[in-house]
């Protein structure tokens, strides 16, 4: 490449990225304002952090995502890994086929759709046993435990297809029953693919908005409805002071997992290069 | 594989499949059955009926949710070329620098462009001192700048929200395509131009496409941004169904509404996918 | 019958309408080294399959020692399989894979560590405990399913084409290593391959089977030189297959000319097919010769020239140590102990003639053979 237009592209980038991180710029700067103000800085201070840990029905409103996460992420890895291994094995073409079509439609569909439909299933539900409050904690965790399915499953399946089809038979051969040798030799190889989903799943679980919104009851209000509610008003600056902690917690999260990944990569090519 | 361990994998699909028909299609006709009643549960078309009522809103929402759509296109394509012929720890860093604003909660990152394109806001601000600038020193008297509550902050909003939904899946597709073809095409005598419109770009359709879904079916389905963003100037579809079960309370033409959108959305991606079959030829 | 270690009766089995396998009857000798040979899709795999227990027959009984197995699981019968690609499990290292088949019999620590030491020694492994299966070569991946297999001290040891991954020279090596472990240990060997010189190499017994039917059982050096049809003669080695018929006993004509050979028991004028192996035919002066014909192609071999001759429309493939030119008539010289008669079947006229032969087309389908015998 010649070095204008290396130069063209690493401008274009750079301005690629200003658009991207300028609102978080922001947002991080007036976590610090000492005023009440989200477009005026005052001058620096901790001010709206103490806030924020004094914010009680912020702090529940995390917990209350916290729980959903957990719970939700938790059974949609289990029931998706299940249900991946099922599909990977069923012989039946058009089993399989018509089974990825209704998983692929909690992705495809708007969320707005999807939190609407099961909003009405519920409160439809709910209206058959006579009763008015069915939205709350049971109705977020199988909301949140349906749009994860997919994601579960679509991260497992191709750890399937990449394992040797002989492991579990090699595991019965040696003495494994097939329940065993599902859990001895097949999970652990699919276990990479079974760990991105989960933490998929607990993030999209943590980050939704939209299906929430449809399906929580008041007692279950999760940290984006929260941030909703506190949004439809004038925004005070705890919140960007909340939403600077997460920002960081993400970052540190990723820079020591790609440390760790990168560590794992040296040792393995270390090792490799030993045994030449 | 023996029959007992055939039937234990059979059967450890059964949960999944049973919770797939409880929670995905069994809501999926709850919104039709809601679409074709009223509150007493009695077959009408009435909700139906009133659709035409908001053909306009439908209109705005989907060209909005295009334009949204092509301006990530036009901005991610060359960042995602950029991208893949970087060496593996810039692409990698690259990656993580996309997808970290991702991980902010999406409310947020739309609540900062408020403060960014308000009246007294940073941009704003900053557009109108140079207005004044222009309008002192030539004599004119150029308005000041206006950038909150239009349409053009409502597709900011998007353009923002899912500009990483684009660039991803046209950076996986390229860097999944074997570099040996470009080079191929240039061993055959194509110069940069021909090799770009006659290899890369064909072979980078099925990012393209997956990434115009990811970015059109949110955009077109929006409530928050147009809210925030647009005033009451720009209401788009989902703000109106958002109305009808969060505080109008009408369950049967909010279902009716999403129904249509729905139908819609799958009309344009089937649409979408018919082009992309042509090799490509959408783009160009 | 009380040296048998497993017989099948009456075996048959369909896939999806397919038969696979077709009333095959097989008895299979305690510490012998028995090899299933054929093309993929034979039937091969899926035969060995059904001994360990992964297959069930649609109809026939499987017995082992004696004792009818159909419808034991794989876990609870004696034998062990190494899988075409090793199947090594990924998460576990060198001696937990080895060691695996011993934690589930719950075998004390300490004779875990002895019988795997023993192992690691056995293939050649030793000081590779701790490596990670990823970090291991192609063959040191085999053996070390082979170790993982040969522990838990199987009756019979079940063997999928292992060495269809490795390279020509590896699997020459492990050739002769496997046939090293198969004597010392005293056990049988079931070995699965298409590969006519492995099986000719290793074997005690060769099975010759095709399209679900067993064409031939018997030693190496029986099928070899005894064929009983167009199939075997062909799949085992090169042969020139010519049609002939039989004069009297120990008189066949063929080629226009009438031969001498060592085959009796036919009906007079009887149509037979007749094997003459390339390397059986002597080159001589064309006044001296039995039959002669002109010379269509020579490649060189190395130790030989490969020589296609054609005599009366029907090309034959001859071995010789001496140059001829293209072009040139030959005459040709067959000794009766060189002349194998074969009464008529299914295949015949299928194969034996070499004028379609090009070395592209050899390898092409020998391409094809390795791809997995999935069924």
């Amino acid at each position: 490449m010649t070095k204008k237009t290396s130069l063209s592209s690493k401008l274009y980038t750079a301005l690629v990225f200003i658009f991207l991180y300028a609102p978080i710029a922001v947002l991080i700067l007036f976590s610090f304002n000492s005023g009440k103000s989200t477009s005026v800085f005052e001058g620096f201070s901790l001010y709206w952090y103490k806030e924020l840990f004094n914010d009680a029905a912020t702090l529940d409103a995390f917990k209350n995502s916290m729980i959903v996460a957990v719970a939700s992420s938790i059974i949609a890895t289990v029931m998706g890994t299940a249900a991946a291994t099922a599909i990977f094995g069923y012989k039946n073409k058009l089993l399989k086929s018509s089974i990825m079509t209704v998983t692929n439609i909690p992705m495809m569909n708007p969320e707005i759709v999807t939190g609407i439909s099961m909003m009405l299933l519920f409160v439809f539900v709910g209206s058959l046993f006579g009763k008015t409050g069915t939205l709350g904690f049971g109705t977020l965790i199988i909301a949140h435990t349906t749009f994860e399915l997919p994601y579960v499953i679509l991260n497992v399946l191709p750890k399937l297809r990449q394992t040797d089809p002989h492991l579990s038979e090699a595991a019965q051969d040696l003495g494994c029953t097939p329940f065993q040798a599902f859990f001895k030799v097949v999970l652990p190889a699919i276990m990479p693919g079974i760990i991105s989903g989960l933490m998929m799943a607990f993030t999209l679980s943590v980050d939704d908005f939209i299906i929430s919104y449809f399906v929580s009851g008041t007692s279950s209000q999760t940290l984006p409805i929260r941030i909703f509610s506190m949004t439809k008003r004038r925004v005070t600056p705890d919140m960007y002071a909340l939403s600077t902690l997460i920002f960081l917690a993400i970052l540190v999260l990723l820079v020591v997992s790609n440390l760790v990944s990168a560590h794992g990569d040296k040792k393995l090519s270390k090792k490799g290069g030993a045994k030449k | 594989m023996n029959q007992k361990s055939s039937l234990m994998t059979k059967l450890s699909g059964s949960p999944y499949i049973v919770w797939a028909v409880l929670f995905i299609i069994v809501p999926l006709c709850m919104v039709a059955y809601y679409a074709f009643t009223d509150k007493t549960g009695a077959f009408t078309i009435d909700n139906m009926a009133q659709i035409s009522k908001y053909a306009d809103t439908f209109i705005l929402s989907i060209w909005l949710g295009l334009l949204a759509t092509v301006i990530c296109l036009v901005i991610a394509y060359p960042l995602a070329y950029i991208m893949a012929s970087k060496g593996p720890e810039k692409q990698s860093t690259m990656t993580m620098l996309i997808m970290l604003p991702m991980w902010m909660n999406f409310l947020l990152r739309t609540y900062s462009w408020m403060t960014i394109l308000e009246d007294n806001g940073l941009l704003t601000s900053a557009l109108n001192s140079v207005v004044d600038f222009i309008n002192n020193t030539a004599g004119l008297s150029l308005d000041p700048v206006h950038l909150i509550n239009t349409r053009g902050a409502v597709v900011v909003g998007m353009v923002y929200n899912f500009l990483p939904y684009m660039i991803l899946p046209i950076y996986t597709v390229m860097l999944k395509s074997d570099r040996s073809l470009v080079e191929a095409a240039q061993d055959l005598g194509g110069n940069r131009l021909d090799v770009f419109r006659n290899v890369t770009l064909p072979l980078s359709v099925p990012g393209i496409v997956s990434g115009f879904t990811m970015v059109f079916v949110p955009s077109v389905s929006t409530f928050y941004i147009s809210q925030k963003l647009g005033g009451t100037g720009t209401i788009l579809i989902g703000d109106i169904i958002e109305t009808q079960f969060q505080t109008a309370n009408n369950f049967n033409l909010g279902a009716s509404l999403s129904f249509v959108l729905m139908i819609l959305i799958f009309i344009c991606l089937a649409v979408m996918n018919r082009f992309s079959d042509d090799d490509g030829g959408v783009i160009i | 019958m009380s040296n048998n270690i497993i017989e099948l009766k009456n075996i048959s089995v369909a896939f999806d309408g397919q038969q696979i396998i077709e009333n095959m009857n097989l008895y299979i000798r305690d510490k012998e080294f028995i090899t299933f040979l054929g093309p993929s899709g034979c039937g091969k795999t899926t035969t060995l399959r059904m001994i360990a227990g992964f297959q069930e027959p649609d109809s026939g009984d499987v017995f082992f020692e004696g004792k009818k197995i159909n419808g034991v699981p794989p876990h609870k019968r004696q034998l062990n399989t190494i899988f075409q690609r090793y199947a090594l499990f990924p998460h576990l290292n060198v001696y937990e894979n080895i060691a695996f088949g011993l934690r589930l019999k719950k075998t004390p620590e300490k004779e875990i560590k002895a019988a795997v030491t023993e192992m690691l020694e056995l293939i050649n492994l030793k000081g590779f405990e701790r490596r990670n299966i990823s970090s291991l070569s192609g063959g040191q991946q085999q053996r070390v399913a082979i170790a993982r297999a040969l522990v838990v001290k199987p009756r019979v040891l079940l063997l999928d084409e292992p060495l269809g991954a490795l390279d020509l020279k590896l699997r020459k090596d492990m050739q002769v290593e496997l046939k090293n472990i198969q004597k010392r240990l005293g056990i049988t060997f079931i070995y699965v391959t298409h590969d006519q010189e492995e099986a000719l190499s290793m074997s005690d017994t060769i099975v010759v089977m095709d399209s679900g039917v067993i064409q031939q059982i018997g030693t190496p050096t029986d099928i070899y030189n005894e064929p009983k049809n167009a199939f075997v003669a062909d799949f085992i080695g090169e042969s020139n297959i010519i049609e002939g018929v039989m004069k009297d006993d120990f008189w066949v004509e063929m080629a226009g000319h009438k031969f001498k050979c060592l085959d009796k028991g036919f009906g007079v004028d009887e149509e037979v097919d007749v094997v003459v192996r390339p390397e059986d035919v002597d080159v001589v002066p064309v006044d001296k010769a039995m039959i002669s014909g002109v010379v269509t192609s020579i490649t060189f071999k190395g130790v030989y020239y490969e020589i296609i001759v054609e005599i009366k429309g029907f090309k034959w493939m001859i071995q010789s140590t001496d140059f001829q030119a293209v072009g040139s008539t030959i005459g040709l010289v067959v000794e009766p102990d060189a002349i194998h008669i074969m009464k008529k079947s299914q295949y015949s006229g299928l194969y034996g003639d070499y004028s379609s032969f090009s070395e592209e087309f050899d390898e092409l389908s020998v391409a094809e053979v390795d791809e997995d015998e999935e069924e």
